[in-house]
């Protein structure tokens, strides 16, 4: 069974009288412990593919299976149980809330996932630890940089244990080194705890650390390269 | 599965974050609820006073006074002329069957003498039958009999306040005193009844055997003249039986043409009484929906608010969904800050609302009463608005696409 399992799925929006087809029929396979790389231009439909995967939002038709479970058929309510138990999101801009400090950020997932206060903030200071920010879990966001607001936001993504990572974008806000700081904290997840991580990006150093590209275009993947060593396979398109 | 105490401390927190806006939503349920208690209070004290009133004067009361003189022409209003005698009460008490009892009235003020103490009071000649016509108990010793009232004794029972200001602390029972000089033995002192409905102190007077005080005392314009009588009814039912049956035996008594004017009124002292609680019941209620209106209109501040705050917060909203909060979860954030105002508000306001009340009643001299019944409603009623108004908001913000919220900026 494949971590992810997804079957000839669409997306179509309404807008008005027009239908706007913004996924056409997808098919692929991601298995546990994958690093993927989804790319191309803004209106290709990789984010709408990422929302699905995300269960954000449900395919207008097909199939999508996530540790065998048909996502298609859950409510409301329980697709919110599935992105707190099996899904970490990591975004662009960060989302953390505000005038809250890190740990208590961090804490969140599990607050929706009725674990007790002390067990809480346990495994919340252990996931900052985690992430290279011991010490820092009193800090307001305002009061952190944005690698570190990112780093607490990929430790807010951990804490519940789930499976897989979704990071939409996630340097998109970062300078270089410390998008390249930020990657390697997502390459020490892939290797050393097996996590399912996710990218969507369209710059193709962040891509290159991926060791699989899916490129989307106009709504339909265009190509999917497993490369097997991370940073190859990147000059082909270019 | 909702994480009450999570949820709880989440919503609190966004309270202070904001506390300049939250102190200023609680304002309106503050001036609400203590409008609310402050006017409930004003108006159930004026309503126990007016039931103490009632139950020191004695039930079913109606009032017999003479009517007016006529002088030259000139018409002097009702009580001037004497007109009513003993043998009228004693007739009424025999022949009008709704009536249970007569207490006649010949009433003048006094200097009333103890050792070398004296004090100016009412002197009141009745009949026994007037302590029971006004649900008059003794606190000490015993009451004249209608023996004494035949034999014109000269014996006296005392109100507290004429026993306090002649005899301090000493027993007056079996003492002698004077009025008008003449020697009377206390036999008794009356219970403690306090202010009447015209403000009088009903303890400050002395009851004599009414045929004592017309021949001993204030004599009289003619024989057996009173300057009044009550009489108290069967019962509430027999009230208006009673006033006929008294009408029409004076007037017969009188011997008063079917066209002339009596010489006498009967009043339903009850029934006015009544009239008077019915109408401060009303003002209660009225007093009490006017504040209540204060109070919907701060619950319409919270909705308000929470409004505005869902809006501010739709990107916090987002994160919450995608990380994992349910529909209730969402909702009951915000209706917990809904509420949490809503009651934190109440009980501000219960605390200003029962010292406005003890402030009105220092400043202004009215008898205000905090019921626990008030309070209770008041508080519980500010927690249903913060429920009500705060529902639609959190409805609202449960029905967020997560998607949409996520990007809102």
């Amino acid at each position: 069974m494949s971590l992810i399992q997804v079957n000839g799925i669409s997306k179509v929006y309404r807008l008005g009288d027009i239908d706007l087809k913004a996924l056409c029929t997808v098919s692929t396979k991601i298995e546990q412990g994958e690093f993927v790389a989804i790319m191309g231009p803004s209106g290709s439909g990789k984010s709408t593919f990422m929302n699905i995967l995300g269960c954000l939002d449900k395919p207008t038709t097909g199939q999508y299976m996530l540790e065998g479970i048909d996502i298609g058929k859950l409510d409301r309510d329980e697709l919110a149980g599935i992105r707190n138990k099996k899904i970490g999101f990591v975004f662009q801009g960060f989302n953390l809330l505000p005038r809250t400090s890190a740990l208590e950020n961090v804490e969140l997932p599990m607050l929706y996932d009725g674990i007790p206060a002390k067990e809480r903030s346990e495994k919340a200071a252990g996931a900052l630890k985690n992430v290279g920010l011991e010490g820092r879990g009193g800090h307001h966001p305002n009061q952190l940089s944005g690698g570190q607001q990112q780093r607490v936001a990929i430790a807010r993504a951990l804490v519940n244990n789930a499976p897989i990572i979704l990071a939409d974008e996630p340097t998109g806000n970062l300078d270089t080194k410390t998008s390249a700081e930020i990657m390697e904290l997502f390459v020490k997840l892939n290797t050393e705890s097996h996590i399912t991580i996710i990218i969507v990006t369209h710059e193709h150093d962040i891509a290159a650390y991926s060791k699989r590209i899916i490129r989307f275009l106009d709504g339909c993947i265009v190509s999917d390269e497993e490369k097997g060593i991370r940073g190859q396979g990147l000059e082909n398109h270019d | 599965m909702i994480n009450l105490p999570a949820t709880l401390k989440i919503s609190l927190r966004a309270l202070r974050v904001n506390k300049m806006r939250s102190a200023l939503t609680m304002l309106g349920i503050i001036i609400g609820v203590s409008a609310v208690i402050a006017m409930l209070a004003v108006g159930t004290g004026a309503s126990r006073q007016i039931e103490e009133q009632m139950s020191s004067m004695g039930s079913n009361l109606l009032i017999v006074v003479p009517g007016a003189t006529t002088s030259g022409g000139v018409r002097m209003g009702a009580g001037t002329q004497s007109t009513l005698t003993l043998a009228d009460a004693e007739a009424i008490k025999r022949e009008c069957p709704a009536v249970e009892e007569v207490g006649p009235n010949l009433t003048g003020v006094a200097q009333v003498v103890y050792s070398n103490m004296n004090w100016s009071t009412g002197v009141v000649g009745t009949t026994p039958g007037m302590l029971i016509v006004r649900d008059w108990t003794l606190s000490s010793g015993k009451p004249f009999t209608e023996q004494d009232v035949k034999s014109a004794t000269k014996v006296c029972l005392l109100g507290q306040v004429v026993v306090d200001n002649l005899f301090g602390d000493t027993d007056p029972v079996g003492k002698i005193i004077r009025i008008k000089n003449v020697p009377f033995t206390v036999l008794g002192v009356l219970g403690k009844k306090g202010q009447s409905a015209t403000g009088q102190d009903q303890d400050d007077t002395v009851y004599i055997p009414v045929t004592t005080a017309q021949k001993k005392v204030f004599g009289t314009a003619f024989p057996g003249m009173i300057r009044s009588m009550m009489v108290k009814a069967r019962g509430a039912e027999y009230l208006a039986d009673a006033e006929k049956q008294i009408n029409e035996l004076l007037r017969q008594r009188h011997r008063i043409g079917p066209k002339q004017d009596a010489d006498f009124t009967v009043r339903n002292l009850t029934q006015m009484m009544q009239a008077r609680e019915e109408s401060t019941k009303v003002m209660t209620l009225l007093l009490g929906a006017i504040a209540s209106v204060s109070l919907l209109v701060g619950g319409i501040g919270i909705m308000n608010i929470m409004l505005v705050s869902v809006t501010e917060r739709t990107r916090e909203i987002g994160i919450r969904m995608a990380i994992g909060a349910k529909t209730w979860d969402i909702r009951l954030q915000f209706i917990i800050e809904a509420l949490t105002l809503s009651l934190i508000g109440g009980l501000a306001g219960i605390i200003i609302g029962v010292t406005g009340s003890e402030i009105l009643s220092a400043l202004f001299g009215w008898p205000t009463i905090v019921s626990p019944l008030s309070i209770l409603m008041s508080f519980s009623f500010s927690g249903l608005v913060g429920i009500f108004f705060g529902f639609y908001p959190a409805y609202k913000a449960s029905l967020l696409n997560p998607i949409d919220a996520l990007r809102y900026e």
